[in-house]
């Protein structure tokens, strides 16, 4: 049960509401107010990675850049600073989309990490040229637990993919 | 097969090239940085948004305040006997100030009317809550329950009680957006109590405040509190901003560093006061007429 291009397994079409229920369910996410708490992972920019890397043809720069000015308005930062750096980050993702999926998941984490934080670094830069202040190095480590979560994000995003084509009755999934 | 000008039509419909829409987003993005940061013309489309996500806003907000109520209701007895005597006793020795404020108040309207000044008017306000941090991390700034509906503008001061927060820099239907005096783009202009010197405290970006353009030999000292000095027409005159924590006066720079901490509880959550707009100041002054100092016909031009 290997969800990667190395596996035999062939998986169900993704629905479209799917890909949507999931990306507004991290949107959600993100708005929890939990201050300038480091730690904290960018939902939205994990799972559009993972979209972006599982069905480049389905979700791209155009949901990247939707989904920023959400967030840049969730976020009271300035309009078009995630936008900007999303479209970057899924970019970049669609295109290393074919050799990402040969890996273990394991290593796709590794290819998700230096992803994440050039969107942090692609922030940091739009920022620091208006003027704002630095927020330290803790902020970075966000990222490190969104590859973490690459893992499990993986394993659940999937999960109504793997659903048999035939129903049997007595399953109970 | 590629012969020139005829390539084979796609198999696959795939829409235009990943570079082409690379830039056009990017593009699109890098517009709306500028009119955002530099012409701030995108306020309108951030409170289109903001209105249709409240819900989702609100939404995210429960497991939070499910939390704090759950911390709130588990508080023990003897921390709230605590607070209660620590009040009372604040209350206590704050009654004598009180008592005299009022008599104060009134000699100050009598000595005004003597002097046939405009007598200054109490500035209304409205008490709010700060609901939580704004998670941008540039930024320091905190989102309170009051917005359009309450009458709350652009630029109206907020204080608690013990000084000066922020300033309203946002306003939505049922929220708005205070930046904090410790945000690196907000200024307070203040004065030294001791001594009436005027300067420009700025946040530092670390959660202190720091004193700008002062000269080295300028005259402050540690403990020296700092009042809005109300030059500005928006913040009343008088209001405790900061305290001086930390002087350095190194000769190589041009300016002394000043570091101060804030008075009012900038980074705690609870109750604020939004003080209401200032009556208008007197207008400017006119502008001077442009002085001609070209040179009339037949006089010598200096050249410099």
């Amino acid at each position: 049960m290997q969800p990667t291009h190395s596996s035999r397994r062939i998986l169900l079409p993704v629905h479209h509401w799917f890909i949507w229920l999931s990306l507004s369910l991290a949107l959600l996410l993100n708005m929890i107010p939990v201050g300038h708490f480091p730690l904290m992972p960018d939902w939205v920019a994990l799972t559009l990675i993972f979209w972006c890397i599982h069905q480049p043809l389905k979700v791209s720069m155009g949901t990247a850049f939707v989904l920023g000015l959400a967030m840049d308005v969730a976020n009271a930062s300035v309009m078009g600073q995630h936008a900007f750096s999303y479209v970057a980050m899924s970019f970049a993702a669609g295109g290393l989309s074919r050799r990402i999926l040969w890996f273990p998941l394991s290593q796709q984490a590794i290819h998700v990490l230096p992803l994440l934080l050039g969107t942090q670094v692609l922030m940091l830069l739009a920022r620091m040229i208006s003027g704002s202040a630095f927020p330290g190095f803790a902020w970075f480590l966000g990222s490190a637990v969104a590859a973490l979560l690459w893992h499990p994000l993986t394993y659940l995003l999937l999960m109504p993919q793997y659903r048999p084509v035939d129903r049997d009755e007595n399953r109970p999934i | 097969m590629n012969v020139v000008g005829h390539s084979p039509p796609p198999f696959f419909k795939r829409g235009p090239a990943p570079l082409a829409k690379l830039v056009f987003f990017l593009a699109l993005s890098i517009l709306a940085l500028v009119a955002d940061l530099r012409f701030h013309t995108l306020e309108w489309l951030r409170l289109g948004i903001a209105t249709v996500a409240w819900p989702l806003q609100r939404l995210a907000y429960l497991p939070l305040e499910a939390g704090s109520d759950l911390g709130l209701y588990l508080t023990r007895l003897s921390t709230l006997q605590n607070e209660n005597a620590e009040l009372r006793r604040r209350q206590l020795s704050s009654a004598s100030q009180l008592l005299r404020q009022e008599h104060l108040e009134d000699e100050n309207k009598r000595l005004r009317a003597l002097l046939d000044m405009k007598a200054r008017q109490p500035v209304p306000g409205v008490v709010a809550d700060i609901l939580y941090t704004a998670r941008d991390p540039f930024a320091r700034r905190v989102i309170l329950d009051k917005g359009m509906q309450q009458d709350v503008v652009d630029g109206q001061v907020v204080i608690d009680e013990l000084g000066v927060i922020g300033q309203v820099t946002r306003v939505f239907p049922l929220t708005s957006e205070v930046t904090l005096i410790s945000d690196k783009n907000q200024s307070v202009p203040v004065q030294v109590q001791r001594n009436g010197l005027r300067a420009i405290l700025s946040g530092s970006g670390t959660g202190m405040l720091e004193l700008r353009f002062l000269a080295t030999n300028a005259d402050v000292q540690i403990g020296d509190v700092l009042v809005t000095s109300g030059l500005d027409g928006v913040y009343l005159h008088g209001l405790p901003v900061a305290k001086v924590r930390h002087v350095d006066r190194n000769n190589a720079f041009a300016f002394a560093s000043i570091l101060c901490e804030p008075a009012a509880g900038v980074e705690r959550h609870g109750q604020v006061l939004v003080l209401g707009t200032r009556t208008e100041l007197a207008p400017r002054p006119e502008d001077l007429p442009t002085v001609d100092d070209k040179p009339s016909k037949g006089q010598r031009v200096k050249r410099r």
